[in-house]
């Protein structure tokens, strides 16, 4: 038995938005509560290191690593563009360009840290500063890391001839991914190198 | 655990081998069979958190009493109430809800089969990576310490120097990764809801099950991650000397409390609203009219959600907030009451005037509509600051508490079990074997729960190991814990039943309560792919359509 009525309109029309955005976009909404109860936290501790090294001490803003990251959701914008119209060698140059400057930004901090550690003497136990400073740059490098992965396969296969036009839905999926873990940075950004400094 | 006592979808030859259908069932995808897990391994941990609260309230059973040690106490209560929240109650609402949503608006799978496995497994090793706390905390050298700081784990005490060796850690690593787990299965629900129904299936015309369910996914996105990114802190400062828990260095045992709470609190409507979503599908089929105020049931869930969101700080009237944010959280926390209030009027005028079958199910479900009634009452009471100052922390609270928890949710949860294990299994379970659960379980509930408010009332604490005699609290802990032997034989009787019915059970048929939703059009257990063509609808109650084309409800809608 079924529950088949074929008294529906043939014409029905029935279109329910794509699951792999919805997916994305709950994941977003999931990865946003984390980072809000990190923020907090941060902002909460602002002030309250009991020692030193104090973060106007020891922190200027990385605005040169900032624009490249922010500019990489320019380049995966036009990336997706391309896979989109079917042009593949575009959308495999704008794609290369994205994971170059997501490196590069990712270096910025590897060289922030690296400096901080074995200069300033600031750990993630050496003071509240510390402790909430790498956990929230932490999280989101990781997240930058997460998406290099992510973005370094498709790349692959795109190598291999594997991408085609009738992925560009997918590829559009990761983007969002990217676009929030730029946008994410903004407000890291704002926490730590303006408001708690 | 044997995973084919309860309900194997009987897809499988009897000749296939042992082997060959475990990995069957491990490497599974399919939304049905994830969903059985998920209850199955519910199941399982439900008998296991029951047997710790046996042994407390054996331990209470008169004053003075060394049943067991005040250490293996503390680490009785904490692992209860870690276990029924993280390990029975939302996997088997989880499991629920695999189960059914698809089955309920025509879908073949969940909108991500594979990640529904991964969370799942994530779930499962999660709780066995809490139990193995038991052997591992203290190196295999030990005699074993399971985590005993309590279920929500207040700094300092979670902190190296009052939890030395590792039982904390498995605590915090467990809630990790069924966290992630859980946070999988909701974008895994929200995802199906909003992108696999089938055709003609407008959101005002989801069963409300999927509608409840899909608002419960949400306020796990908003609370589960709080909770995980809390851990992750717990994790840093315990592993790489962080300091955000620590006073000593200029942190707050007070933020983890908010930290907490802004889960702890949404999860008692990531419980509820499941259970909830159980009720408006179960009262409307033996009551033999349809629910009472669709739009107004969407809404009030909706409301529910919001509102669950601003009330967490009423678990921490007694920390000393100020009186601005005392008034704030004692204003929303009773205002929540309001939509709550509706659903009950809304189930009640459903009832009114209905033709009441009382099965099994039906049963459960009335018992739940007084108790919930009852629990939201002292619920009202407790969320009146002054009144919390007083019996904050007190056996009143606990049995506020469990009356939401084991009157509400689990009485729910009894009367889906009844209700759908027919389509799950495609057997009858037993209606005298179904009753007998029903009062012994009823009445060992009040015996238990009503009683254990008047010990709070008259000053006893929450996790005391033993008392004094003479306070007049004695008789009270005798008739509490008399209560649990009567719960414990209800539930012994539960599963005896569902062992049973699966085996010796008569066919139920495809749909054994003239009900009107999907899933009793398939077969019963349903076939892999779920509808042997994709339906499509018209109502909110397709399958009444079908029974009765003179007078079909999309009419009226």
């Amino acid at each position: 038995m079924n529950a088949t009525s074929t008294t529906l309109p043939a014409a029905l029309e029935w279109k329910l938005p794509a699951r792999g955005q919805v997916g994305m976009y709950v994941l977003i909404g999931a990865e946003s509560a984390i980072f809000t109860i990190f923020v907090v936290a941060y902002l909460f501790y602002v002030g309250k290191s009991l020692s030193g090294p104090m973060p106007s001490e020891v922190l200027s803003p990385p605005i040169l690593y900032t624009v490249c990251l922010l500019s990489s959701s320019l380049t995966i914008h036009f990336a997706a563009r391309s896979l989109r119209a079917g042009k593949v060698q575009s959308f495999a140059a704008w794609w290369l360009l994205t994971i170059m400057l997501g490196a590069i930004f990712l270096y910025g901090t590897a060289s922030e840290w690296h400096r901080l550690i074995y200069k300033e003497g600031l750990t993630i136990a050496t003071n509240l500063f510390g402790t909430t400073y790498y956990s929230l740059v932490g999280l989101h490098g990781f997240h930058v890391i997460v998406g290099l992965f992510a973005l370094s396969t498709v790349l692959a296969f795109t190598i291999f001839g594997a991408v085609k036009q009738e992925h560009a839905e997918r590829v559009d999926v990761l983007s969002l991914y990217w676009h929030f873990v730029d946008a994410v940075w903004i407000v890291v950004f704002t926490v730590v190198y303006v408001i708690g400094r | 655990m044997s995973t084919d006592a309860i309900a194997l979808p009987g897809t499988e030859l009897a000749s296939t081998p042992v082997a060959a259908r475990l990995h069957a069932w491990i490497t599974t995808v399919d939304h049905k069979r994830l969903g059985i897990l998920y209850i199955t391994y519910a199941l399982v941990f439900l008998v296991i958190g029951g047997v710790e609260a046996t042994i407390m309230r054996i331990q209470l059973i008169r004053p003075h009493n060394d049943f067991v040690s005040p250490q293996v106490f503390n680490r009785m209560f904490t692992m209860h109430g870690t276990t029924m929240i993280f390990f029975v109650a939302m996997p088997v609402m989880f499991g629920f809800a695999n189960y059914l949503i698809p089955l309920m608006i025509g879908a073949r799978d969940m909108a991500f089969p594979r990640l529904n496995a991964f969370s799942f497994w994530m779930t499962a090793f999660g709780g066995l990576l809490l139990y193995f706390s038991l052997v591992g905390a203290n190196g295999l050298y030990g005699a074993g310490n399971a985590p005993d700081v309590g279920w929500f784990a207040y700094a300092p005490l979670t902190s190296r120097t009052f939890s030395v060796g590792h039982s904390t850690d498995f605590w915090t690593l467990a809630l990790l990764v069924s966290g992630f787990g859980s946070i999988g299965t909701a974008i895994n629900i929200i995802a199906t809801v909003l992108s696999m129904r089938c055709p003609g299936m407008t959101l005002a015309k989801m069963p409300l099950f999927a509608w409840l369910n899909l608002v419960m996914a949400g306020l796990v996105i908003l609370a589960v991650s709080p909770l995980t990114a809390a851990q992750i802190m717990l994790v840093i400062d315990r592993y790489l000397g962080g300091h955000f828990f620590d006073t000593q260095a200029g942190g707050s045992a007070v933020i983890w409390m908010h930290f907490f709470w802004v889960f702890g609190h949404p999860e008692v409507y990531v419980l509820v609203i499941p259970a909830f979503a159980f009720a408006s599908e179960i009262i409307p089929v033996f009551s033999r009219k349809p629910i009472f105020g669709y739009p107004v049931m969407v809404g009030a869930t909706v409301a529910i959600g919001f509102i669950s969101m601003s009330v967490w700080a009423h678990h921490m009237f007694t920390v000393g907030m100020s009186s601005a944010a005392n008034t704030f959280f004692v204003i929303s926390t009773m205002a929540i009451a309001v939509p709550t209030g509706i659903k009950i009027f809304n189930w009640l005028a459903t009832m009114w005037g209905g033709k009441i079958e009382f099965k099994t199910p039906m049963l459960f479900l009335i018992a739940f509509l007084f108790q919930f009634l009852i629990a939201g009452l002292t619920g009202v009471m407790l969320a009146s600051a002054p009144f919390d100052w007083q019996l904050g922390n007190s056996y009143f609270v606990v049995a506020h508490f469990h009356y939401v928890i084991v009157g509400a949710i689990l009485f729910c949860l009894f009367g889906a079990f009844y209700y759908w294990f027919p389509k799950m299994s495609g057997k009858m379970y037993n209606e005298t074997l179904g009753k007998l659960h029903f009062w012994l379980f009823f009445v060992g509930f009040h015996l238990t729960f009503d009683f254990m408010h008047i010990p709070g009332l008259l000053g006893m604490p929450r996790r005391i190991y033993t008392y004094e005699p003479g306070r007049g609290w004695d008789t009270w802990n005798l008739i509490v814990t008399i209560g649990v032997f009567f719960q414990a034989a209800g539930t012994l009787v539960f599963l005896g039943n569902l062992i049973w019915s699966y085996f010796r059970g008569r066919l139920a048929g495809n749909d054994p309560w003239d009900a009107w939703t999907l899933e009793w059009s398939t077969d019963s257990p349903p076939p892999a792919y779920n509808f042997y063509t994709i339906p499509s609808v018209q109502s909110r109650r397709p399958l009444w359509d079908l029974k009765h084309p003179d007078d079909p409800d999309w009419k009226y809608e």
